[in-house]
């Protein structure tokens, strides 16, 4: 899946073959292929180390790529240097000037191109409208909290209408509470303003509550490019399975491989389950079964249960968060067994009790191994 | 539980929370004052002390007072405007007499001499010439006869401003003014006015200093900030390593690069470049090189905090919103640095304006520096008074420069906001 989808729209921005080494032995980004639509939000997701941030560094033209093109509306941007790009830019700490008050941190992009006094005045009194500060123009960036400052960052960034708007880790010095706010504010701003967002984060929760479409990295390849909903639903391989959401691993071997599913036999003698068959490559292959918290069920012990996915499991501990809880089970050799449970199931099950997990074959992903 | 405790607690009247909030606080202070205290006696000693009865001895005027106590005395109540009553010669007869017996004449003679040349002449000839006290009535003739000078105002206005036991005589001789005989401030005879050409000399040589410093050390301290750390390092032991060797060293090893049979000058006559050796020291030029040299650290070091401290995301985001780099440098980069510069700036100026070895030694005659002044007087001369009005005029500006620049950095800090 490294090739991004074939649109008829031209893309906006097309990252062709591109790789990046910083120590000439070691690849940062393998052969990277993708495609950006104009006015897409767009989130380059994954571990650190992944080549996410590489990969933003050379769109913004502060990284030049080792090998490949760049082509930034059609054109070639390999070699140009990073003020004639007409990008966006917001960074992880705000990179707010020190110096200027707000107004003239905002004012600063439309002053470099030699915009009128008259319309630098219009246009930084209506992106101050927009992230509602107009009484803290003559502030400091020092005098303002974070999420001010993120807000003045973001006006900063779209006052001069860039045809594209990179954000890197731009809430991760937030909290919890603010940093949700925030998700929603931007994704307002994408939505009404019809921009084109490049968003890199390593925050999965993140990703999934804004973005059009996902990249996911590891090892500096996009292991799946994806709407939110799919990558959830439909990982392609054990990576984006577990870096995606929660999920239980059960590791086994492929007994018999149809068209849609497949028989595995659990490691350990654990039993048999049928799992839908995704990236497995035929009978006698190991696998790893990814199995999603919230689509397994417990059933007591001899319980009568349809389906062909039973098994026993021994209860080790359960946690209440509050809106649901967590059991944490022991199957199959895997003790870390979760299973997300409405609030109050859990007072039922004592710990070391016997039980038995079911789930539906077409919740039971048949992956790569781990 | 909690609520009745604290209702308690509020019950107490207030003074005593502060007083054992105090009580709890004095122990800290005490412990804190013991552990400075060492230092706060030694500095006292050898630094606030010595530093307060240099200003003392640039106001203080006793020598005079001392000798001729009865003139003194007698002329307090002098207008001025005629020369003094029969009381004052005969008090002034009575006074030279008592001083040679005591041996004290040539205190007073000194003193009186810098206030007008010659008078240490009129009085030593009048002590040698005086046999006994006059008559009643006949000191003003007597002393008039055997110099005339006694009959001239200059000579009583000279004792009576003299007379102590402040005088304004030194501070002003340092900014070239002087009284005349009607105590008007006038300025000084052109022969005794060269310490407000000595001063502009030293800010002019400490402000070149400066500027050079400035414009040699912020591509270093640049380059030192943004070089990876194992490479800056090493650039950085060979911006300390002049720091670290002794100033007179480095200030003769300027004298062999520099001297006309110097490296320098051998150098270019040998690639044909000149005929004549230049002179490049014992001059404005050779101060400037060698005062530049052993101060550059101080503006490099300031320089070099103040540019670590910017992060490079502040270029990186300059360049993102459309600012070629020269833009870039001039809008973001470099008002980010200015506290250094301040820094810097004010560090070596204010070192430089009490340089004495390096323009003793590499500097000509109309290269010395009021340092250069301030050691003549305190040693050859022994005309402390002067010496210390020069060295408490140079101390005032330098105090007004550090007041200036700490109002500066204080604005920086209130507007400038360091990113959190």
């Amino acid at each position: 899946m490294e090739a991004g989808m074939v649109t008829p729209e031209p893309a906006l921005v097309r990252f062709s073959g591109i790789q990046k080494t910083y120590d000439g032995e070691h690849l940062v980004v393998k052969n990277l292929d993708l495609d950006i639509r104009k006015g897409e939000f767009i989130t380059l997701l994954g571990p650190s180390g992944s080549g996410k941030t590489t990969t933003l560094m050379m769109l913004a033209g502060f990284e030049v790529p080792t090998q490949g093109e760049i082509y930034l509306a059609g054109r070639p941007i390999k070699n140009m240097p990073p003020h004639k790009r007409d990008i966006g830019m917001v960074f992880q700490n705000y990179a707010l000037f020190p110096h200027l008050t707000i107004a003239e941190n905002i004012a600063f992009p439309l002053s470099v191109r030699n915009t009128s006094k008259a319309d630098v005045q219009e246009r930084v009194g209506s992106a101050l409208r927009m992230i509602k500060m107009e009484t803290l123009a003559h502030r400091r960036p020092g005098q303002l909290s974070g999420g001010q400052q993120q807000r003045v960052a973001l006006a900063r960034a779209l006052v001069f209408n860039p045809q594209l708007v990179l954000m890197d880790e731009p809430l991760g010095a937030l909290d919890k509470r603010l940093r949700e706010q925030m998700q929603l504010e931007i994704k307002q701003l994408h939505e009404t303003m019809g921009i084109t967002v490049v968003y890199v984060t390593h925050d999965q929760s993140e990703a999934l509550t804004m973005s059009d479409r996902i990249a996911v990295f590891n090892d500096g390849i996009v292991q799946q490019i994806d709407k939110p909903d799919a990558l959830y639903e439909h990982p392609v391989n054990s990576f984006v399975a577990h870096f995606i959401g929660e999920n239980n691993v059960l590791s086994g071997t492929v007994e018999t491989v149809d068209k849609v599913y497949c028989r595995v036999a659990l490691a350990g003698g654990g039993g048999t389950v049928t799992a839908r068959a995704i990236n497995v490559s035929g009978a006698g292959a190991s696998t790893s079964l990814s199995v999603r918290p919230e689509r397994i069920a417990i059933v007591p012990d001899g319980a009568a249960s349809d389906g062909p996915n039973r098994l026993p499991a021994k209860v080790q501990n359960t946690i209440y968060l509050g809106d649901h809880a967590l059991a944490v089970l022991d199957v199959a050799g895997n003790a870390e067994f979760m299973v997300k449970l409405p609030p109050g199931a859990h007072d039922s099950l004592s710990h070391g009790a016997d039980v038995f997990v079911t789930f539906r074959p077409e919740d039971c992903l048949a992956l790569d191994p781990v | 539980m909690t609520t009745a405790s604290v209702t308690g607690a509020d019950a107490k009247p207030a003074v005593s929370l502060r007083r054992r909030l105090k009580q709890a606080e004095r122990a800290r202070q005490l412990k804190a004052l013991a552990l400075v205290a060492p230092l706060l006696v030694f500095l006292l000693f050898t630094f606030a002390g010595p530093i307060a009865g240099m200003l003392w001895r640039a106001v203080d005027d006793r020598e005079v007072r001392q000798v001729l106590p009865q003139t003194v005395a007698a002329l307090a109540g002098w207008d001025g405007k005629d020369l003094p009553n029969e009381d004052a010669f005969a008090a002034l007869a009575s006074d030279i007499l008592a001083a040679r017996a005591a041996g004290t004449i040539a205190i007073a003679a000194k003193r009186l001499n810098y206030a007008l040349n010659g008078f240490r002449t009129i009085l030593t000839s009048t002590a040698r010439n005086l046999k006994a006290v006059p008559e009643r009535g006949a000191a003003k003739e007597t002393l008039g006869k055997i110099n005339a000078a006694w009959r001239e105002r200059a000579t009583w206005t000279t004792i009576k401003d003299a007379g102590g036991p402040l005088t304004g005589f030194y501070l002003l001789s340092a900014l070239d003014l002087t009284r005349n005989v009607d105590g008007a401030i006038i300025a000084a005879p052109p022969d005794q006015a060269i310490y407000r050409e000595v001063f502009t000399r030293t800010f002019v040589i400490s402000l070149s200093v400066t500027v050079l410093c400035l414009m040699l050390g912020f591509p270093v301290a640049y380059l030192l900030a943004t070089l990876p750390p194992a490479r800056s390092n090493l650039l950085m032991i060979f911006v300390l390593l002049p720091f670290w060797t002794s100033l007179l060293v480095r200030t003769c090893a300027w004298i062999v690069l520099l001297q006309s049979k110097g490296v320098v000058n051998d150098s270019l006559q040998w690639l044909g470049i000149i005929d004549q050796p230049l002179r490049l020291i014992y001059n404005r030029f050779g101060v400037c090189v060698a005062m530049t040299h052993v101060l550059l650290p101080f503006m490099i070091l300031p320089l070099y905090s103040s540019m670590k401290a910017i992060s490079p995301a502040y270029m990186r985001a300059a360049a993102s919103l459309g600012a070629p780099p020269v833009t870039a440098f001039l809008r973001i980069y470099l008002p980010q640095t200015l506290p250094g510069i301040g820094a810097g700036s004010l560090l070596v100026f204010i070192l430089a304006l009490g340089y004495y070895i390096t323009p003793a030694l590499v500097g000509g005659a109309a290269d010395q520096m009021i340092s250069y002044f301030i050691a003549l007087y305190t040693t050859e001369t022994a005309n402390w008074g002067l010496a210390s009005a020069l060295g408490a005029l140079l101390l005032l500006a330098t105090l007004l420069l550090a007041l200036v620049y700490g109002k500066l950095v204080q604005g920086q800090q209130v507007t400038g906001g360091i990113k959190n």
